[in-house]
């Protein structure tokens, strides 16, 4: 039974990752006020570039490189799009998914088949193989590590640093921002990029160690869950990690609790976590003032910098 | 929202592919093909696509093909088929369970063209369905999985609850007792048929609950490169995928679409072709074993024995006595189940380990 229990928490911890990252970059990137709906795209583009790289070089590590800088530039076109020629950021965000699934699939099409020697979990002596702690603490891939030490910085980011204030103001107000002297398009470009390095990541992830291979569409809706997932955790990283876990943590609890037999019907389980979407936003939605605390207030709105 | 967005995006997607291959020549019969998934899956599509690839290279001067992957099953499909049929296809070939009804929604407003659709059970006139008799090689498999597991248990992971699923479960069930009357098969539903990480999810969860080989009814070679990982065998679906996992997989159901493309395309051109039902298994060739791997040279030649009779048809996958998981007598000894209740297939035998979702 405790075997079970480690066994389902440590494949729940790996379900989670691809989305912490997502959600982090994207966290950060509509805190900043800009809406980037391409996260599948980039994810798809990071996931294939990284794949791509991995095979031809064998580094998995400079694969995840890649990935990440893969997702950046993707990202950049996004920001140009949307920063400097003021295109509404909804259409152009699911056209960068669009662009994304498409260039994925054509750049991947001689890589589908291939094999690749996936990122191993690493095991550090006598830490590893502390009893149950052991495999629970220090047994996981070293992506799930970065992950969460990501999104505690950017927790630490946000709150207290000097530019994550900056950041935020932008997000809010990039009038007055703009106003003070804070460059709001160059803060968004970095916002932006930030998003697309991560969601690149979160899909070399899928690809180089979670399904070490390559297919067309492998992220399967990933990307917009890492979506949800922010709107979920309210804009807030340390919910972030909460929901990540949620959201993949029930689907595995949802497979094993099918395969031990309970009876649980499948797609209800499915469900729950969409569920408790819409109830955290009914929630939040109840009380203007937490609306303003939270969400951006100039999330998705063009800025045009006047004077 | 995100299934919308992604019909939206595949919709987008097809068509333009659709617009820009619909101005081909006029001259050459036309075949479309719709897919659920990339041809890259190295599974089930993938197969389909071999079988395309075929028709090219043994007709191909009479004719050329068209395909449309990542169809989502629902309306967009009938929209997707709709459009192969304006742009001039003569024959359509729909390659999954749920574009049953779009497809025949479709073949009705245009009866001048000839509709193949894979695994359904309902015809018209210009609508014929086939299918592959895979439980044949599931039974093998199940044979396969009680001669090698320690621990008794195979996780099964399945797609949808589907005739066509359930009975791939039944004979692997049968199969499996007819070696170890004790061995338990857990099933898991994904409710998808592609979504690696997903495929790979449930294979992990499986073996976390004790099961020590792995079987699939899903597209991708996810599962098996789990298994692999954690050094468990399992077995390749749709095609072979040895190449993935080298010291993984026992031996894979391989569906030989080919043939039968190649048939009903020579029958449009003749002018013969005409609606029906076909239902092949290994005899006429549609269902193929990969190699037998992995595996004692006992087990293998125990394998090898029962494909050739059911190739032979000396031995039928679902011969009675078999009882169903509430201990009804639901085909009596000595006898086999008729295509009938294969193809409405909707009760587990006794011994699967798991509810039969409705």
């Amino acid at each position: 039974m405790t075997e079970l229990l480690i066994a389902s928490i440590m494949t729940m911890m790996t379900a989670a990752t691809p989305l912490v990252f997502a959600a982090t970059g994207e966290l950060i990137c509509e805190r900043s006020g800009v809406l980037n709906l391409g996260v599948e795209g980039m994810m798809l583009i990071g996931a294939v570039f990284g794949f791509a790289v991995t095979a031809i070089t064998g580094n998995a590590i400079f694969g995840l490189l890649i990935a990440a800088v893969a997702g950046s530039l993707a990202s950049l076109i996004f920001g140009f799009l949307t920063l400097q020629l003021l295109s509404n950021q909804v259409a152009t965000g699911l056209a960068l998914t669009i662009f994304g699934t498409g260039l994925s699939a054509l750049v991947g099409f001689d890589y589908v088949g291939k094999t690749i020697n996936r990122i191993q979990t690493i095991h550090i002596p006598f830490f590893s193989d502390l009893p149950i702690v052991g495999r629970l603490v220090f047994g996981h891939d070293p992506m799930v590590y970065l992950g969460l030490i990501i999104l505690f910085l950017c927790a630490w980011f946000l709150r207290k640093s000097y530019w994550g204030m900056v950041l935020r103001a932008v997000g809010d107000s990039d009038t007055s921002a703009h106003a003070i002297g804070y460059p709001v398009i160059g803060i968004r470009f970095a916002a932006v990029t930030f998003g697309g390095m991560m969601a690149g990541l979160g899909g070399g992830y899928l690809s180089l160690v979670y399904t070490p291979l390559w297919a067309e569409n492998m992220t399967a809706g990933r990307g917009w869950i890492a979506l949800a997932l922010v709107v979920f955790a309210s804009w807030r990283p340390s919910r972030v990690l909460f929901g990540a876990i949620l959201f993949g943590g029930i689907t595995i609890l949802q497979l094993n609790a099918q395969a031990a037999g309970l009876g649980i019907p499948a797609a209800f389980m499915s469900m729950l976590p969409y569920i408790a979407t819409i109830v955290v936003l009914v929630l939040i939605s109840r009380d203007a003032i937490r609306i303003r605390l939270n969400a951006p207030a100039c999330l998705g709105r063009p800025f045009r910098p006047e004077r | 929202m995100k299934h919308l967005l992604k019909i939206m995006a595949t919709a987008i997607v097809s068509f333009a592919t659709i617009g820009i291959i619909g101005n081909a020549s006029a001259d050459k019969l036309k075949v479309g093909f719709i897919y659920i998934g990339p041809p890259g899956d190295h599974g089930w599509t993938y197969a389909h696509d071999q079988g395309r690839k075929m028709i090219e290279a043994k007709l191909g001067n009479q004719v050329e093909t068209t395909f449309v992957e990542g169809v989502p099953e629902g309306p967009d499909a009938e929209r997707a088929i709709a459009k192969l049929a304006e742009t001039g296809h003569g024959l359509i070939f729909t390659t999954s369970f749920g574009y049953m009804e779009p497809t025949l929604k479709v073949a009705k407003r245009f009866p001048n063209v000839k509709f193949e659709h894979a695994t359904g059970y309902k015809q018209a006139d210009n609508v014929s369905t086939y299918s592959a008799r895979f439980y044949e090689g599931r039974y093998v498999q199940g044979q396969i999985a009680a001669e090698m597991s320690k621990t008794g248990v195979i996780g099964y992971i399945a797609s949808f609850p589907i005739p066509e699923v359930v009975r791939g479960i039944n004979a692997f069930m049968l199969g499996a007792q007819s070696r170890n009357p004790n061995m338990k098969v857990k099933v898991v539903w994904v409710y998808t048929w592609f979504d690696p990480p997903k495929e790979s999810d449930a294979a992990k969860v499986l073996m976390d609950q004790g099961a020590d080989i792995i079987t699939q009814h899903t597209d991708s070679t996810a599962a098996i490169q789990a298994a692999a990982d954690r050094g468990i065998l399992a077995f390749g679906q749709a095609s072979d995928m040895i190449h993935f996992a080298p010291d993984t997989q026992l031996t894979a159901i391989i569906d030989e679409w080919g043939p039968y493309y190649v048939a009903r395309t020579q029958a449009v051109l003749d002018n013969t072709w005409t609606s029906g039902d076909t239902w092949h298994g290994m005899g006429p060739g549609m269902v193929v074993m990969a190699p037998f791997t992995n595996m004692p040279n006992s087990v293998a030649e125990m394998a090898r024995a029962t494909t050739a009779s059911l190739t032979s048809g000396a031995l039928h996958a679902f011969t009675g006595p078999i009882y169903n998981q509430d201990g009804e007598l639901v085909v009596a000894e000595g006898a086999v189940a008729d295509d009938g209740m294969l193809a409405g297939m909707n009760f587990y035998v006794q011994g699967v380990d798991d509810k039969l979702p409705e």
